[in-house]
């Protein structure tokens, strides 16, 4: 089952960073570009935002902020097998839905990860360009400030999100794979992670700039 | 080893396995209820579905501990289910079964298919249906029978 683990790990990183928003959004992203360069709070959000892409685009992450009709699995990010779907709310479809496999929690005696409300990253909270190719940091950065597109989360609802989101902290606790292998951590702790989002939403969510 | 209380086709069951049991085998070994068959063991040939709380569920890699409170529906009771007896009619007026190995499975996802989306479209089906697997390829008799069900519950 180490397709539908990866799969699971990327749909709670999905749901995870979809629940993303910084408190001045899209604004204060933009805010943040002009503060890289302006002064050393700005240099230390980015800084911070830095460590949060990294674990964003973790195989735990990425795999379920999938931008096609599918999620990913596994640390190569391949296709999830089984002929899964998104569906119309990133939870699968009525016979072969994402908890037809992904209980609530980890299955280790079988492989599979779970966790409450297993489910894809909504569209709008895509990491990753149709031909699965990561988007770039400054690409994410702006996504997940976008309060259009997520889910109109401000910076603290953000940093909550990855604080107490189940499938966030999942992906902190993704389980075995079906061999008896612990599957892959992201490249911070958990509470790293927040650490990062908080430094990152004190300094008012600054983006890298476009390239 | 843990007891475990189960509810399988509105009757309680009590087994005493390891926690990390798949479902399926405590229903085939352990409760001798043999109508749910063994495909792959890894939930990516649907031969072992039952419903689970309702939900079309892979018994293969749901460990009996993570099942809780949630009844199990397995094939021998879709007899009495009013969708599960119009479904297995029309499988036998299609005649879709071949060897008839995985169609325990195919039933119980197109009964699940038919309960949430009662008017599905072949889109529907192919996308519900995906991930039962028929080695006799009886995929398109699989989609007419559905299509019929769907048209006798009206």
């Amino acid at each position: 089952m180490g397709p539908h683990r990866g799969l699971q790990a990327t749909s709670l990183a999905l749901i995870a960073c979809g629940a993303w928003g910084a408190s001045t959004a899209l604004g204060s992203a933009r805010d943040g570009v002009a503060r890289e360069s302006a002064g050393p709070r700005s240099a230390e959000g980015l800084a911070a935002w830095r460590e949060v892409y990294s674990v964003l685009t973790s195989p735990r992450c990425i795999n379920c902020h999938t931008a096609t009709n599918h999620p990913q699995q596994g640390d190569d990010r391949h296709r999830h097998f089984a002929n899964v779907v998104r569906g119309p709310e990133g939870k699968g479809v009525p016979a072969l839905q994402c908890v037809t496999c992904h209980q609530g929690s980890n299955a280790d005696s079988t492989g599979v990860p779970g966790g409450r409300g297993w489910h894809l990253a909504p569209l709008s909270m895509k990491w990753q360009d149709p031909s699965e190719k990561i988007l770039s940091s400054a690409e994410v950065c702006r996504a997940i400030t976008d309060r259009s597109k997520n889910h109109d989360l401000d910076g603290r609802g953000l940093l909550r999100h990855h604080e107490e989101e189940p499938l966030v902290r999942w992906a902190f606790q993704p389980g075995r794979r079906i061999d008896g292998t612990a599957r892959t951590l992201p490249p911070l702790t958990h509470e790293q992670f927040v650490a990062a989002t908080r430094r990152w939403v004190e300094a008012g969510t600054p983006c890298p700039p476009r390239r | 080893m843990e007891t475990y209380k189960l509810t399988v086709n509105g009757q309680p069951k009590e087994v005493t396995v390891d926690p990390g049991t798949p479902l399926l085998w405590v229903l085939r070994e352990d409760l001798r209820i043999t109508g749910t068959k063994y495909g792959c063991g890894i939930g990516a040939c649907g031969a072992c579905t039952v419903h689970l709380g309702g939900i079309a569920t892979r018994s293969c890699v749901v460990p009996v501990s993570l099942v809780g409170d949630r009844p199990i529906v397995t094939i021998e009771a879709m007899a009495e289910d009013p969708v599960g007896r119009v479904v297995q009619d029309a499988w036998v007026a299609h005649d879709v079964v071949q060897c008839g190995y995985c169609q325990s499975g195919q039933i119980m996802s197109a009964v699940a298919l038919l309960k949430t989306a009662p008017r599905p479209t072949d889109t529907n089906i192919e996308e519900s249906m995906g991930g039962n697997l028929c080695r006799c390829a009886t995929y398109v008799r699989i989609r007419e029978a559905i299509q019929a069900a769907s048209q006798q519950l009206g």
